[in-house]
């Protein structure tokens, strides 16, 4: 640390918010220069500025290769981001607002209960059978959506039950327990509308595969709301490190500010959920990797969980084009090989801290 | 303006349904340190919450003559400021950032901290000695410093009223009469009203203008030093057999063996 910054209060540094934009163009342009065609990456960031208005520079791509560029793994790749992304600041913001730093979308359930919603919608429609967000654009991110909060709500719920020198663990647990329910009813309905499953599966495991850009266009709406509430409540975060009552004592609503936030990350949640089904782990991973380089304030964790998650999603996302072969692995597969021994080390470190 | 910081009448509180404070009544000119004793389970941090705004209770609390639950949140933030008896330590908050959390009040939503916040922080870490630890991480101070890094906090609130849960219940006693000379230090320079709970009653004796005695949630005594801390009064309410012997600066309070 330099003589200047401690004189500076913590908040997002240039230099990291640089990194992260960087990280983010790396893993746009790899995301589009590699796959089963690949395509030369100077080739590929001339075609990215030819979107631009007024830029019409020579890639030395051939008019195929650019239809596979903007038209396939463009809007697979931009959907990446913005799933990663929302995925990895929600995690930020449920680890902030629970002050637990083991919490995460997936494993307080509410990835669970906005999957199931989604399988009801799925199960119960009648009508074509197909894709799942091209059919129900707004019924499924909304089914979702009251599934995460169900889900949350049961986790709080139950977890607060351990009274109030709970453990983080006792939180999380509360959490498996609400997602092995709620995974159990999704089940159910699988089991009794087989006509659905092929659909409902393909979605289940993770996936970033469907073309064109539909997927972006539901998810996009969700994840500015998201982002604009959470974000412009950063320094809150910082705050409510000292507890709901030192909180209350600084002036600030902690228990608004906590149902607000709950709201806002579990809306980014079940939209990612929507259209991606259930991607595990990204917001356990890059909120601690970015509190371990970038320090502890939730203002510079919270901005650069959006952008290293929608790089680290990207990234994932190639790799689980690329790393397989002809078959393409699961997405939700290859954020899980990373993240699982990762979430050993977080609760390793948590347990140390307390 | 009122010439009484803090007016308590009738305070009654209740916590998971049981009774911990029965009505206690107590005043606090400008200016002046009032210390509230008492057995353990008397209710005093209850009590002391209560009038921070920090728990909801039954009957009246004025700060400044105004009644505390009609303050807005952030206003009562700016008249009120609590240091509770073991605050949290954010895991890997720096020193500076710390102490800026107390401009919570005075940063606008959305907003961030102005140079006004930051120099009103400057000079509080500059008063209490702390500023050489600015860029350390909170959990690396020791006890006596991290107890004048909690201080800071609270004064850069920009508060005229401190309310000091246990101060020296964590420090030796080197660093309790460090402690409690530097808050004797920052209430006549910054005229700040104290309102304070402490366990060791010579101690508390020697720096508080006044004294509340409470027990079982009621105020039994109250008055000077030497009118509060008498061998009865103690042994009626703490059951201690005690010698109390004159000092230079009041009671001394000695145990000895029943």
């Amino acid at each position: 640390m330099t003589k200047a910054d401690v004189a500076r209060p913590a908040g997002l540094r240039a230099g990291w918010l640089a990194g992260g934009v960087v990280a983010v163009l790396v893993a746009l342009i790899a995301g589009l220069a590699f796959g089963s065609v690949s395509l030369p990456p100077a080739g590929v960031a001339a075609e990215l500025l030819n979107l631009l208005p007024g830029v019409h520079l020579h890639s030395g791509l051939t008019d195929r290769e650019v239809a596979i560029l903007t038209e396939l793994r463009l809007p697979r790749v931009v959907l990446g981001l913005l799933v990663g992304g929302l995925l990895a600041l929600a995690g930020a913001a449920y680890q902030g607002v629970f002050r637990n730093p083991l919490a995460d979308p997936h494993l307080l359930g509410v990835a669970a209960g906005a999957g199931l919603g989604v399988t009801a919608v799925i199960s119960l429609r009648t009508g074509a059978i197909g894709d799942a967000t091209a059919n129900l654009p707004i019924g499924v991110p909304v089914a979702a959506f009251a599934g995460a909060l169900g889900a949350v709500a049961l986790t709080w719920l139950l977890g607060a039950a351990g009274g109030r020198d709970r453990s983080p663990a006792t939180l999380i647990l509360a959490g498996v327990a609400v997602s092995s329910f709620l995974a159990a009813g999704q089940t159910y309905l699988m089991q009794q509308h087989v006509e659905t499953l092929r659909e409902v599966y393909s979605w289940l495991l993770g996936r970033l595969a469907t073309a064109g850009w539909h997927d972006v266009l539901i998810v996009l709406p969700y994840a500015v709301v998201t982002a604009v509430i959470v974000l412009a409540q950063r320094r809150e975060f910082d705050v409510l490190t000292v507890g709901d009552e030192e909180a209350t004592g600084l002036g600030l609503h902690p228990q608004r500010s906590r149902y607000l936030l709950i709201v806002a990350a579990s809306l980014g949640t079940a939209a990612a959920v929507s259209v991606s089904g259930l991607i595990g782990f990204v917001g356990i991973i890059v909120p601690h990797t970015m509190r371990l380089l970038a320090g502890p304030s939730y203002r510079s964790i919270l901005p650069l969980s959006v952008l290293f998650g929608g790089a680290f999603l990207a990234l994932a996302d190639l790799l689980a084009r690329t790393a397989g072969g002809q078959a393409e692995i699961p997405i939700g597969v290859v954020t899980a090989f990373f993240g699982a021994p990762f979430f050993i080390v977080v609760l390793r470190r948590s347990r140390g801290a307390s | 303006m009122s010439d009484r910081a803090i007016r308590v009448r009738d305070l009654r509180v209740r916590l998971d349904g049981n009774l911990i404070v029965g009505g206690v009544a107590l005043e606090v000119a400008r200016g002046e340190w009032v210390t509230v004793i008492g057995p353990n389970g008397a209710g005093k941090s209850t009590a002391l919450r209560a009038i921070g705004g920090l728990l909801p209770f039954t009957g009246t609390v004025e700060l400044d003559g105004t009644p505390v639950d009609r303050l807005p949140r952030r206003e009562r933030a700016k008249t009120i400021a609590t240091v509770s008896q073991s605050p949290t330590v954010p895991p890997g908050m720096r020193v500076l950032d710390y102490a800026l959390l107390g401009r919570t009040p005075y940063i606008p939503p959305l907003g961030r901290e102005s140079a006004a916040d930051l120099a009103a922080v400057d000079e509080v870490l500059e008063s209490l000695d702390v500023a050489r630890f600015a860029g350390r991480r909170l959990e690396t101070l020791s006890g006596g410093e991290r107890q004048r890094v909690f201080l800071a906090r609270a004064l850069a609130q920009g508060a005229g009223i401190l309310l000091l849960d246990e101060p020296t219940s964590a420090l030796d006693i080197g660093h309790q009469q460090e402690v409690l000379e530097l808050i004797d230090r920052l209430r006549a320079e910054r005229s700040l009203t104290v309102l304070t709970t402490m366990h060791d009653l010579t101690t508390a004796g020697e720096y508080a203008d006044r004294m509340v005695l409470l027990a079982e949630g009621v105020v039994v005594a109250a008055g000077t030093a030497r009118e509060v801390l008498t061998e009865e009064n103690l042994a009626k309410h703490y059951r201690v057999r005690v010698r109390v012997i004159e000092g230079d600066h009041g009671p001394l309070v000695v145990p000895v063996r029943g």
